[in-house]
C-alpha cells in the first residue's frame, strides 16, 4: 500500500484536489455523523429555509450510526454504513460546502459529477470493523436530532482514523478500477 | 411430555443476542484467517488483517464487532413432546431480544412501520421462525442480521429451462450488484426450489451452516464450488477494493419445487456472519 497521508478535518479545496483515489489516509479532526433519517431531516430543514445543525463548509460527514457506549466508553462500535442510500441528498449538500464523506459502497453518477464540480472527496473505512474504528474516536456528543437515536447527528473528534480515498474530485473511482486487476474471465 | 418455561427462552435469547454480536463462531474466524493467508492483493490482505484485529478488539473490549447489530432473527425448533408454559412464546422471545439489546448496549435498528419509520427503541420485534420437530427439547438459533448485506439479497423466479447455469448466473448477478456495499468477503446463502417464501427461508438457513461445509448432495456441492470460484473471479475482493477473496463460501439449500418453476433466493451476508445455537 502507498504511503499514508495525514489529513486534518476540516480541509480546503486545495487539499481535496491533492487527494487521489487509492490514497491511504489517516483522518484527524471533527466529523459529523448522518445517515438515512438525519439526511431526510436535513433536506426538510433546507426546504423550509432553516439553518442546518452544523456548517457544511469544508466539513466531512461520516455515514454511521454507532452502537450505544457502554459505561466508561466514549462510543460503541462505529463503522461505516452504505453511502449509496444517501446519494439522492448528497449533491445538494456538496453544493452547500460539504467537502468529504466517509462511508462504504458505490456512489451514483450524480454524486460523482457533483464531487468533480465541487471538488469533494469520498473516503471508505473498512465496513464491519466498528470495534477497531471506534478506538480512533476520542470525543462524541449528540449535535442534533437526538430523538432519532442511533440516527442522530453526532459530532465526533477522530484521531488517525484509517481510510482510503475511493472517489476523488478528478472523477476516479477505486471501486471501478481496483477489481479489474484481479478479475478472471471464466464466466460462460 | 416435558415442560419448558418460556422464561428460560427469554434468558437464552438475551444472552445469545449479546454473544452473537461480540464473538464470531470459530469456523468464521478460521475462514477469515485462511482468507488473509490466501489473498493476493496487498490492500485486500490489509483489510482482512484489520477485520481479524477488529474481532480481537471486539472480544477484548467487549464492543460489538459491527455497529449494525442487526435485526434479530430467531429460529426455534420445538420438540413435539415439549409443553411450553409460563407465558406467551412470542412475547418471551421478544423480551429476550429487548433485554439483550438494551442491557448489552447493542444498536436498536428496528422501525415500527416500514413507511412511518419510528424506531421501536429496543430492537423488537424479532423475526421468529418456529418449526415443530420430533423430540422434547427446544433448539434456539439467534442470527442478528445486518442490513448492509440484507439489502443486497435477491429473489429470482427462474424457469426450469434456465437450469444450473441460470442458477449460477443469478447468484453471480446478486453478488456483482452487491459489490463493495455488502462488506465482502461474503457468505452467500442460497435457497433453491420450494415456493417464494420457502425459498427465501432456505437461503437464510443456508447462512447458518458451518462456513464452507458443503451440501450433502453431490450435484449441489459441485454447484457451490463452481459458483464460489466464479464469485472469486470477479475481482471485487475484500472491502470491494480488489482481490481474490470476494466470498468465503456459497451454501445452497434445496427443496422440491413445482414443475413450472425454479425459484432462487440469494441471501447475502457480510463477513460478520453471526449465529449462535443453544438447546433447552
Amino acid at each position: 500500500m502507498a504511503d499514508t497521508k495525514v489529513i486534518h478535518i476540516p480541509f480546503d479545496k486545495e487539499t481535496a484536489e491533492s487527494l487521489k483515489a487509492g490514497d491511504c489516509v489517516l483522518l484527524s479532526g471533527t466529523v459529523y455523523t448522518a445517515r438515512d433519517a438525519a439526511h431526510k431531516r436535513m433536506a426538510e430543514t433546507i426546504q423550509k429555509g432553516h439553518p442546518l445543525p452544523f456548517d457544511l463548509t469544508n466539513n466531512v460527514i461520516y455515514y454511521m450510526g454507532p452502537s450505544p457506549a457502554a459505561p466508561g466508553r466514549i462510543i460503541g462500535s462505529a463503522g461505516p454504513t452504505t453511502a449509496g442510500r444517501m446519494d439522492s441528498y448528497t449533491p445538494d449538500l456538496l453544493n452547500r460546502g460539504l467537502i468529504g464523506m466517509i462511508g462504504k459502497g458505490r456512489r451514483s453518477e450524480a454524486v460523482k459529477q457533483s464531487m468533480i464540480q465541487n471538488k469533494a472527496v469520498y473516503f471508505t473505512a473498512v465496513g464491519g470493523a466498528g470495534a477497531l474504528l471506534c478506538e480512533r474516536i476520542k470525543e462524541c456528543r449528540v449535535m442534533a436530532y437526538e430523538d432519532l437515536g442511533p440516527e442522530a447527528i453526532y459530532q465526533l473528534k477522530v484521531e488517525n482514523f484509517p481510510a482510503i480515498v475511493v472517489m476523488d474530485c478528478h472523477g476516479n473511482d477505486l471501486y471501478q478500477t481496483a477489481g479489474q486487476r484481479y478479475k478472471i474471465d471464466c464466466e460462460g | 411430555m416435558r415442560e419448558v418455561n418460556v422464561k428460560r427462552l427469554t434468558d437464552c435469547v438475551k444472552e445469545m443476542c449479546i454473544e452473537a454480536t461480540h464473538c464470531l463462531t470459530p469456523d468464521m474466524c478460521e475462514a477469515l484467517h485462511r482468507a488473509a493467508g490466501a489473498e493476493e492483493s496487498e490492500t485486500g490482505r490489509q483489510i482482512l488483517c484489520q477485520l481479524l484485529e477488529n474481532l480481537q478488539i471486539a472480544k477484548e473490549n467487549h464492543v460489538p464487532i459491527c455497529q449494525d447489530t442487526g435485526m434479530a432473527v430467531v429460529f426455534l425448533e420445538i420438540g413435539q413432546d415439549v409443553h411450553l408454559v409460563g407465558g406467551d412464546l412470542t412475547q418471551a422471545v421478544n423480551e429476550g431480544v429487548r433485554q439483550g439489546y438494551v442491557e448489552g448496549y447493542l444498536r436498536k435498528s428496528v422501525v415500527d412501520d416500514p413507511l412511518l419509520r419510528k424506531n421501536t427503541g429496543d430492537n423488537t420485534p424479532a423475526v421468529i421462525h418456529t418449526e415443530i420437530v420430533p423430540g422434547e427439547t427446544v433448539h434456539i438459533t439467534v442470527a442478528p442480521k445486518g442490513f448492509g448485506s440484507e439489502n443486497k439479497s435477491r429473489l429470482f423466479m427462474l424457469t426450469p429451462a434456465d437450469g444450473t447455469q441460470g442458477v449460477k448466473q443469478a447468484i453471480l448477478t446478486a453478488v456483482k450488484e452487491a459489490g463493495p456495499n455488502a462488506c465482502p468477503p461474503l457468505v452467500v446463502g442460497v435457497g433453491l426450489g420450494g415456493t417464494v417464501e420457502q425459498c427465501a427461508l432456505l437461503a437464510k438457513k443456508a447462512l447458518l451452516r458451518k462456513v464452507g461445509q458443503s451440501s450433502s448432495l453431490a450435484h449441489i456441492k459441485a454447484l457451490e464450488e463452481e459458483t464460489l470460484e466464479a464469485i472469486n473471479a470477479t475481482g471485487i475482493g475484500p472491502g470491494g477494493l480488489g482481490g481474490r477473496i470476494t466470498a468465503l463460501a456459497v451454501h445452497i439449500n434445496t427443496y422440491p419445487t413445482h414443475i413450472a418453476g425454479l425459484p432462487v433466493a440469494v441471501n447475502i451476508c457480510c463477513h460478520v456472519n453471526r449465529h449462535v445455537e443453544r438447546e433447552v
